[in-house]
């Protein structure tokens, strides 16, 4: 079923260096997403989830490692080529509101996508900017307005627009429905989901939602300190985690007929992974990394 | 019960527009009682983010708000800006929906943690550094002083998130209105907030609203919960009352639609079978 890798970074590093103090963001993370995959990235906050999604839309390069796009490897690309075949990969970012121009209106900011996509007439961008805040479930007229007259969901959708105006071939799409409600959410995904039928299109999807990655993603990556510790279907991995941290991110999905007591929680032991750590198969396509010295 | 410590009455705000006047809140009421958690949820839209800005007095200049807002039975309308700086983050503390409009660019975490304590707590700038470290151990920040240095940018989405969450709790409000404050944190992080949220009103008394969309997060954490949709509260009740017998149609079609990791599972494999030639 899977066809080629649009995608594909390996052994991706990235630190950042604050007050003489080294932050270790990705420690070494390989992946590969297929072209009509949706492929969902969840984990620890802090994990590097952003920072993978950054590098892949070209936002920030890494420390180490490669990234190919479409067979290609980014950093041999001639500027120009590399340009182009980087807008092809957009971003929905995780925090709106800082991603949004302030001063101008959204229908501007949807329209500049189709811009740069080559289209330079102005009465076809209008149309096609209403058209993509109505499949967002938001009105034709908005494009008038404001970010800051809309709520933090309406926000959000605009952003969705805006990342999928330029028709893009990869969409990283970090907590695209975090803070939407029920109906709204489900509105998007089905869009989501609705827009990558042909098989050209193809997600990375961060998101801390289970219950919103078991509905997109066809594969699950789960991160924890800058490394993946568990790749696999879907189903598989939320049937059969079988990393430590990945059965404490299931069990704590919030739930019916729990309630909470506010006390602390007992700490649980996390293997500490090293870069000699390999990955195990448990199950066709399903894979766990492995301490050295066992679990 | 005594005095509630918030009553809301016949709040409603309005915006002008093109096409005459649009209520984002339509006359809504309710009250908040100490150690009481208030759950908010509704549509997008509905006017939840408007009546926390209503509470904190924090909306924007060209809304018109009308009804009255009382906290332990002093109505604040009258409240002038130097009474509401007061009230706000030591009687009311609130978590924004977006942690970047809330956070200063410009300062460290250290600066932004401490300034609250200092000046609502009158504690030295070294307690209050202390105390900003506990807290960012409480919420789950894996190295504080690493990220008390650390300017906004330079953090994770759920970093920020916690920031300002430890940065409200730390002041231990009595009110704390806490709009989405878990929906850029991880579920092993999110269960730690919220229990930190059920300490604070165990333990401190405070009266909390929560403004959520996950009614999975409502089941385990909330007392009450109000419904709203287009700008009007069309339901409340206890949390078992809401969730076990919804009685408006809204709050049936809320709670129908609400995903589960199962269900999404199926829907998706669902589509998969439709999808195959
Ligand atoms: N400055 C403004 N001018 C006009 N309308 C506005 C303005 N600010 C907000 N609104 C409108 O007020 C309504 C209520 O917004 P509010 O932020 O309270 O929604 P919400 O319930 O918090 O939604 P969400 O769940 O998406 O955060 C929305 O329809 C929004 O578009
Ligand atoms: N510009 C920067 N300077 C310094 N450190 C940074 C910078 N950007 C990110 N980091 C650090 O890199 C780590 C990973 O951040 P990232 O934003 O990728 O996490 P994430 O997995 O997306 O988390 P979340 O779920 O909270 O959004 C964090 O420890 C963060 O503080
Ligand atoms: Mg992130
Ligand atoms: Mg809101």
């Amino acid at each position: 079923m899977m066809s080629e890798p649009v995608l594909k970074v390996e052994g991706l590093r990235k630190s950042f260096t604050v007050n003489r103090r080294t932050v270790h963001a990705l420690n070494g993370v390989s992946l590969v997403l297929h072209r009509g995959e949706t492929l969902g990235i969840i984990g620890e906050s802090g994990s590097g989830k952003s920072t993978l999604g950054r590098i892949a839309v070209g936002l920030d390069t890494p420390t180490a490692g490669e990234l190919h796009i479409e067979g290609m490897r980014i950093d041999t690309l001639p500027p120009p080529v590399r340009r182009e075949k980087q807008r092809q990969c957009q971003m929905i970012f995780q925090d709106p509101y800082s991603s949004l121009n302030p001063r101008l209106t959204v229908g501007r900011q949807i329209g500049e996508g189709l811009f740069a996509r080559g289209e330079r007439d102005w009465p076809v961008i209008k149309t096609t900017v209403a058209d993509l805040l109505e499949r967002v479930g938001l009105k034709r007229e908005f494009a008038k307005r404001y970010p800051h007259e809309f709520s933090g969901g309406q926000r959000q959708r605009i952003a969705v627009a805006r990342a999928l105006a330029p028709s893009p071939q990869i969409v990283v799409a970090d907590e695209p429905v975090s803070a939407l409600d029920v109906s709204i959410q489900a509105q998007i995904l089905d869009l989501l989901a609705d827009l990558k039928k042909d098989g050209n299109l193809s997600y990375l999807f961060i998101s801390h939602d289970m219950a919103v990655v078991a509905r997109l993603c066809d594969r699950i990556a789960v991160m924890h300190r800058g490394r993946i510790v568990e790749c696999g279907p879907v189903r598989a991995v939320i049937e059969n985690p079988q990393h430590p941290y990945t059965r404490n991110l299931l069990d704590a999905v919030p739930r019916f007929g729990r309630r909470r007591t506010g006390q602390k929680p007992v700490p649980v032991h996390l293997p500490q992974h090293g870069d000699d750590d390999t990955f195990v198969t448990v199950a066709e396509g399903h894979t766990v990394l492995q301490a050295a010295g066992g679990f | 019960m005594s005095i509630p410590y918030l009553s809301v009455r016949d709040l409603s705000v309005s915006f002008v527009t093109g096409t005459g006047n649009f209520y984002a809140i339509d006359g809504i009421s309710f009250d908040l009682a100490r150690g009481e958690i208030l759950a908010l949820v509704g549509e997008s839209g509905s006017g939840k983010s408007m009546t926390s800005l209503s509470i904190m007095k924090l909306l924007p200049a060209v809304a018109q708000m009308s009804g009255r807002i009382q906290i332990e039975g002093q109505d604040i309308s009258a409240f002038g800006r130097r009474q509401m700086q007061d009230v706000r983050g030591a009687k009311i503390g609130m978590i924004f929906q977006e942690p970047m409009t809330s956070l200063n660019p410009v300062l460290t975490i250290a600066r932004q943690m401490t300034e609250g304590l200092v000046r609502h707590n009158g504690v030295s700038r070294r307690e209050a550094l202390a105390t900003s470290y506990t807290w960012l151990e409480d919420v789950g920040i894996p190295e504080p002083d690493r990220v008390l240095a650390q300017y906004p940018h330079q953090l994770s989405g759920g970093m920020r998130q916690r920031i300002m969450i430890a940065a409200a709790l730390a002041l231990r409000p009595g009110i704390l209105i806490a709009d989405e404050p878990t929906t850029a944190l991880d579920v092993t992080v999110q269960s730690q907030v919220l229990d930190l949220l059920v300490d604070l009103k165990s333990r401190s008394g405070s009266g909390i609203l929560l403004i959520t969309h996950d009614i999975g997060v409502v089941a385990e954490t909330a007392d009450r919960v109000a419904v709203m949709r287009g700008g009007r509260i069309v339901e409340t009740g206890t949390v078992d009352e809401v969730l076990r017998s919804p009685q408006h149609d809204y709050t049936k079609a809320l709670l129908a639609s609400h995903l589960t990791v199962d269900k999404g599972l199926k829907q998706r494999e669902a589509e998969f079978e439709r999808a195959r030639p």
